[in-house]
């Protein structure tokens, strides 16, 4: 048994934690999974999908965001919490157009994978189908909004990494959409390169390199053959932060 | 389980029939499956309008009239009803039409499309059920109990439902068999 005051409770379980961690890191550490969207451990936490959430204390937050100090109660994998996590899974399906059939990235989406590991088998909500740009201007690379949660990965690898903010969030509520950082909104008439950090940061379909598809074949992907609960926690244990 | 069997209806709605083709691909299992259900209406009996049935599955969205009769009269039936497949859940292949006017999709199709020899007709006959003006999934009309995800789901995948369905548990899809595409 740890020390009691350099540990917290995840789910009636005392967990390690050091300090300036957050929930998710601790957890992670732990060998405990929460799952994750708008996260990537190479940026700075962004807490707005919200699919990490947990309650603090009783209170919901976002594990990623949140830092938990010793003695903290959390509660993880309670029937509320899973409940809340597939619905907000479901919610950005209806919100797109999210046809895995004849997606590219299928078995490399962590939208997809996410889903899978929450049990996911249904939109359970009336789908919105809306009505979405796709730039196929550019010579390598295709945008394809439809696919878009807006997790803002794009955005803060172009501004922070590539130092050419070339995305950016525009509008507001269900109107609220990704858009492109040139005058005629076309990705052709930036100067987006394929080796930018942007476009490898995309958890979705939504920016794909063009002609690279279907190099790997569906079954061999990312998600295929170890789930992303497996996936997750190999990075985490190789690169701890 | 008792010795009654449960009776099971199966349709394709605006589907393909590829979820059809996957519950036959259980193969020699569909033996063992024979010994716990029978079939109602179904592509399988040829059977057309269902009577009481303790299990509809469903494959395919609703892209007409006539799609949403067939799935109400099946709901009205049967006491547990499954979207199988991409289309019933999401709308699928189909509903990639969402975005288009039904009526510009027919006369691209019937009069202006590529290669027709001109003077054709968008098909009228009364007997023709209506197109909507979109492809909706069956949880846009009616309550779905249960969804069985997959373009198609594998044949296992259905096993594995079948299978949790009939000993009385809450069908789960592990990893591996859970599949949206």
């Amino acid at each position: 048994m740890s020390d009691p005051k350099n540990t917290f409770s995840l789910d009636g379980h005392e967990v390690p934690v050091t300090a300036g961690q957050t929930i998710l890191q601790a957890a992670e550490a732990s060998g405990s999974w929460i799952p994750t969207l708008c996260h990537h451990p190479e940026f700075e936490p962004h807490g707005s999908c919200r699919v990490c959430t947990v309650k603090l204390n009783g209170r919901t937050v976002s594990a990623c965001t949140t830092p938990v100090r010793a003695g903290d109660v959390v509660e993880l994998d309670t029937e509320e919490l899973k409940g809340l996590r597939q619905n907000l899974v479901q919610f950005l399906f209806t919100e797109g157009n999210h046809f895995c059939p004849s997606c590219e990235q299928s078995g490399d989406c962590r939208l997809q994978a996410v889903g899978y590991a929450l049990g996911v088998t249904g939109g359970h909500y009336n789908p919105l189908f809306p009505s979405r740009r796709v730039d196929a201007s550019h010579p390598d690379v295709l945008l394809e909004l439809n696919r878009c949660i807006l997790c803002e990965l794009c955005v803060r690898a172009s501004a922070q990494v590539d130092k050419k903010d070339i995305f950016a969030l525009s509008g507001r509520g269900i109107d609220k959409q990704l858009v492109v950082n040139a005058e005629s909104g076309r990705l052709a008439d930036t100067n987006l390169a394929l080796s930018d950090k942007a476009l490898s940061v995309c958890p979705v379909g939504a920016i794909l390199k063009k002609r690279q598809g279907f190099l790997v074949p569906i079954g061999k992907r990312t998600y295929d053959e170890r789930s992303i609960r497996e996936r997750d926690l190999d990075r985490a244990k190789e690169d701890p932060q | 389980m008792s010795g009654k069997k449960l009776r099971v209806a199966t349709t394709s709605l605006a589907g393909c029939f590829g979820c059809h083709m996957s519950l036959l691909d259980i193969d020699e299992r569909l033996i063992d499956l024979l010994e716990l259900v029978e079939f109602d209406a179904s592509p399988l009996t040829d059977k057309k309008h269902p009577g009481p049935c303790d299990l509809a599955l469903i494959e395919g969205g609703l892209c007409n009239a006539e799609n949403v009769h067939v799935l109400r009269e099946l709901r009205k039936q049967c006491k547990i009803l499954v979207a199988v497949g991409a289309c019933a859940i999401t709308g699928g292949l189909p509903a990639q039409r969402n975005n288009l006017d039904v009526r510009d999709c027919l006369r691209s199709v019937y009069l202006s499309g590529p290669g027709l020899a001109g003077g054709g007709l968008i098909p009228n006959d009364p007997e023709l059920p209506l197109p909507l003006a979109q492809v909706h999934p069956l949880h846009d009309v009616v309550k779905v109990d249960y969804f069985l995800p997959g373009c198609p789901p594998s044949a296992d995948a259905i096993w594995q439902f079948l299978t949790d369905l009939l000993a009385g548990r809450t069908p789960a899809l592990g990893h591996g068999l859970i599949h949206y595409d």
